[in-house]
Formats: C-alpha cells, sequence, structure tokens
C-alpha cells in the first residue's frame, strides 16, 4: 500500500474532524474522498500533507511513518481549492518556484517549465500573472506548479469548485488524463459524486469524520453498506452515468 | 506600455482601497438635481477654507510678517535645530520600531489562530483611544522616581522621564497602531493559503515573506509607515508631559513652538510651525504618490 491512514484521530477546538479514520490506497491509483461539505474530508488531505497534525494514529507513505516529517520532506504535490497561485509571480514562475526553492540549477528549471507549460498547453502564457487567466488555465497552472518537484503523490483539494460548472466536465476528462498520463497516485476531495465516480479509481466515502465505505464506484453504488452509504450516493444516476459511457 | 486609465464612475475609487470612497448610490442617467450636489460641495469647500486653508495661510503669513531675515533667523536659530533633530530621531525610531512591531503583529494575527486573538488585537488599539497625556502621565508613573521602576532605573544609571528617551517611549506609544492597522487588513485578506503553498514546496519562512507576503503588503506598508511618520512628527501631548521641557534637551518642534509663544515670540513660534508644516505638506505628498502607486 502506498498512502495509508491508520485509526487517525483529530479534533479542533472540540469538534471531532476525523474519528478513526483507515484507509489505504495503492500505488498509481485516483482515490476520492467523498462525502457532504464539513465532513471531515479536508482535514484528511491536510494531514497527509503534512499541513495539519493528527492527534492520534499513523500516517505512511510508501510503508514510512511520516507523522514526523515536515509537509516539505513528503513528496507531495497539492492543489488548493482556490489554487493559491502566487499572484505576484508569472504562471512560469509559479511553475518554477518549488524547484527554485530546491536549489535546482537554471536549465534545469527552464527545461522542466517548458516541459510542463507543454504539458498543459499554456506554452504561450508563461509571462502572464494569474489574475490575467481564466478559472480552467488557472487549475491547470496550479496542476503544473504541483507537479514541477516531481512529487511522489498529488493531492487536490475540492479541484473543480471553483470553476464553471459549464467547463467543469471537459477539465473533469483532462485532470483524469493527465494524472493517467504522469501515473502519480493522487488523492482529491469532492462533495459531488458524479465527479467522484467518474475519474476515481477508489472511492472513499466520508461521512462526520468517520470512514463510511470504501470500494470502487461500482461496488459503492451497488452494494452500500450503510445506511448514509445507501442514503447519500444516488444509484440511479450512477446508472445514468455508467450507460453513458 | 502607457495606457491612458479609463475614468469610469465604478472604478474611480478616492482612497487607498481599505478606508476607500466607493460607489454608494448609482448616479442619476439623467442630469437631475444638480443644485443639491452643488450646495453640499460648497458646504464641504466652505469648511475646508476655513477649518484647514485658512489657519495655514495665517501660520505662513504670520511666520514671514518680520521678514525673511527674521524667518531664516528663527529657523536656524540653536535650539529649533536642536528640536527639529529630536523630533526627527524620535520619529524615525518610532517609525522603525513600529514598523517591525506592525509586521510582526499582522503577520501573527493573520496567519494564525490561538486563543485571545481578539484580545491582543484591541489592546494593540489602545493608543488610539487612550489621550496622549494620559499616556505620558503612565510613563511618568512607570518609570519616574517615585514610580514602581523608579528605584531599579535609578541604581542602573538609566534615565528615561525627562530625558531624550522617555521623549522616544512617548512617541512609539503614541504610534504604535499605525503600521499594524494598514497591514492588518490586508495580510488578513490574503489568507494564508499561498503561504502554505510555498510552505509545501518546503521554502524557508524568510523567503516565504520576502516572495510571498511583501508584494502583497507593500503599499500598504509604506502608507503605514507615512502615516506613522506624520503622526510622530507632530505628537504634542505625551511628549509634553514627559519631556519635562528642557530647552535643548527634551523638546521636540510642537513644544519649541509652545514654548515660542508662550514667551511672547509670536513671528518665530509660527516660524517654526511653518517647519512643521513643510514636513507635512511633504508627507500628504508622498502619501498620493503612494496611493496613486497602489492602484
Amino acid at each position: 500500500m502506498y498512502v495509508e491512514m491508520r485509526h487517525v484521530n483529530k479534533t479542533f477546538d472540540g469538534f471531532h474532524a476525523s474519528r478513526d479514520v483507515s484507509f489505504a490506497i495503492k500505488k498509481g491509483h485516483m482515490a476520492a474522498l467523498l462525502g457532504p461539505s464539513g465532513s471531515g474530508k479536508t482535514t484528511i488531505l491536510r494531514m497527509i500533507a503534512g499541513l495539519d497534525q493528527p492527534d492520534s494514529g499513523d500516517i505512511l507513505i510508501d510503508e514510512v511513518r511520516v507523522n514526523d516529517l515536515r509537509a516539505s520532506k513528503r513528496g507531495i504535490g497539492f492543489v488548493f481549492q482556490n489554487y493559491a497561485l502566487f499572484r505576484y509571480m508569472t504562471v512560469a514562475d509559479n511553475i518554477a518556484f518549488g524547484l527554485e526553492v530546491q536549489k535546482k540549477s537554471k536549465a534545469e528549471i527552464k527545461a522542466r517549465v517548458e516541459e510542463l507549460l507543454e504539458l498543459i498547453s499554456m506554452k504561450e502564457l508563461g509571462k502572464r500573472y494569474p489574475h490575467q487567466l481564466s478559472g480552467g488555465q488557472r487549475q491547470r497552472v496550479a496542476f503544473a506548479r504541483a507537479l514541477a518537484p516531481r512529487p511522489q503523490i498529488l493531492l487536490l483539494d475540492e479541484p473543480f469548485a471553483a470553476i464553471d460548472a459549464k467547463v467543469r466536465q471537459e477539465l473533469r476528462t483532462w485532470l483524469k488524463e493527465m494524472i493517467g498520463r504522469v501515473g502519480i497516485t493522487s488523492i482529491f476531495v469532492t462533495h459531488d459524486q458524479e465527479e467522484a465516480m467518474e475519474i476515481a479509481d477508489r472511492i472513499i466515502l466520508i461521512n462526520q469524520g468517520k470512514v463510511e465505505q470504501i470500494g470502487t464506484p461500482a461496488e459503492i453504488c451497488s452494494c452500500p453498506e450503510t445506511e448514509f452509504a445507501a442514503d447519500f450516493i444516488d444509484a440511479r444516476r450512477f446508472e445514468a452515468l455508467m450507460s453513458m459511457k | 506600455m502607457a495606457k491612458k486609465k479609463e475614468r469610469t464612475y465604478e472604478k474611480d475609487v478616492i482612497g487607498d482601497g481599505i478606508h476607500s470612497i466607493r460607489k454608494v448610490i448609482e448616479p442619476p442617467k439623467e442630469p437631475s438635481n444638480h443644485r443639491m450636489k452643488y450646495a453640499l460641495i460648497g458646504m464641504s469647500a466652505l469648511f475646508l477654507i476655513l477649518m484647514l486653508v485658512l489657519p495655514l495661510i495665517v501660520v505662513i503669513s504670520n511666520a514671514l510678517r518680520d521678514g525673511w531675515n527674521t524667518y531664516v533667523g528663527a529657523i536656524l536659530d540653536e535650539y529649533t535645530i536642536k528640536a527639529l533633530k529630536l523630533t526627527v530621531a524620535a520619529t524615525l525610531c518610532a517609525v522603525v520600531v513600529n514598523t517591525i512591531f506592525g509586521i510582526f503583529a499582522s503577520y501573527l494575527l493573520s496567519k494564525f489562530y490561538f486563543r485571545g486573538r481578539q484580545l491582543l488585537a484591541t489592546l494593540i488599539d489602545i493608543p488610539f483611544s487612550i489621550s496622549p497625556v494620559i499616556a505620558g502621565l503612565l510613563f511618568i508613573l512607570t518609570f519616574g522616581n517615585v514610580g514602581w521602576m523608579g528605584e531599579f532605573l535609578k541604581s542602573n544609571g538609566i534615565k528615561i522621564v525627562f530625558a531624550v528617551p522617555g521623549v522616544i517611549l512617548a512617541t512609539i506609544f503614541v504610534t504604535l497602531p499605525f503600521v499594524f492597522r494598514e497591514l492588518f487588513p490586508v495580510m488578513n485578506s490574503q489568507g494564508k493559503d499561498e503561504e502554505e503553498a510555498a510552505a509545501l514546496m518546503g521554502a524557508g519562512g524568510f523567503t516565504i515573506f520576502r516572495k510571498i507576503t511583501f508584494p502583497h503588503i507593500k503599499w500598504a506598508l509604506m502608507y503605514g509607515v507615512i502615516l506613522c511618520t506624520a503622526r510622530a512628527m507632530g505628537e504634542f501631548g505625551a511628549v509634553s508631559v514627559i519631556s519635562g521641557h528642557l530647552r535643548g534637551k527634551t523638546i521636540t518642534l510642537p513644544l519649541h513652538v509652545e514654548i515660542l509663544y508662550n514667551e511672547f515670540h509670536t513671528t518665530a513660534a509660527f516660524a517654526v510651525s511653518s517647519l512643521l508644516v513643510i514636513l507635512a505638506v511633504l508627507i500628504l505628498i508622498a502619501r498620493n504618490i503612494v496611493e496613486w502607486k497602489r492602484k
């Protein structure tokens, strides 16, 4: 197992954000943390990244316990919900930032930035600033910036929440294809079941800080294990989605 | 790339973007009630002339009443120069200390969540709500001979009250919130996502501040520094109480004006005042440049 959580608990000021959370994700898989808003999905993601510390329990990456490892040493790329692009840097500088911090050579940084700009098909836009981009373009830049230092794991917090409903579908397909091409283990948070079913290999269903069910989209739909799972997942919508494919 | 700025009602924001004057009511499509508008403009203009422009003219004309030579003489007077030096020194100290403090405090309060945040923010505002005279008195009661730290300071040969350190302390106290007040809303609105993203990529605290935080707050910081400078230079109450009015030693420009005036050196008093006026105008110009750059 590549990313693993074992009996993780977390409270904020008495609010129980994670209750005995355990799950594991295989290398190269794309997992979705699915649940209603306020269910503690983002907290789990932030704990894997090292932005928040669990109160108890273990987090493992590649069989190594990383609880005490600093966020920057975990080999993680993070795409924030509103992308958190550095607004005073150009697109190219945004992508280069992680490499500059690692003190990579100028030539190497330049090559990597160009490679990534090519990957996200924004070769011409390297000199633009984030505020000159559309929502979809910003997401692509955030994606490229997270990938630049060649992380082992990619974490995405509600990657489509800030995107216009019209282009969301297009971007979903794009992101799935990109992640497939890069072949990186990734976890993304969403409250949209359609989104989770369409792009994830595995769904981890979260409610009130607890893991309700783990499985493939088909498993979760066809045999919900808890009352919440049965309630939350709209099987008819899933069937419609599957028949569309 | 000199683009001519489009002047629309939407974009016509006066001020620094934080306490700015924005559109409140849609302007009427067809010109309707001009009388009301001009009446209000007239009233405002009249008020400003009465309260601001006339006094300034009085200051300048009185300063030059006895001719240019008297004016220059009053300004180049030994005590005036000393007062000017002390004012500049105290202002510099206050600006440096409060800038550092302001950056730290607003960083702390906008990027970290902890119990007592609100209380701390309120405490920083105390100098705004407290009368400067009381502030001066507080320092005397703390650091003076009869004050509760008096014995300790005396035995260590440190003199604060009725000495330059007291003047500087009082100035710092009175101008404490300015930089913080300007920075805090800007930092707060920035959130901490960008900083987290940078930290996640392994950037250290200083790199994050230099590359992410600073570009965002730079104009607000400048603006805070300018306000702080203006206030520090003009501070009278607190400094007056704590300075002990030792001529040539603990007298700042505003105090010097008062002394001259009380001794019936009216022309000299106005001449020295005009120095403060000139400094104020310079600050006003700097302020407007910063405001303009910020947009």
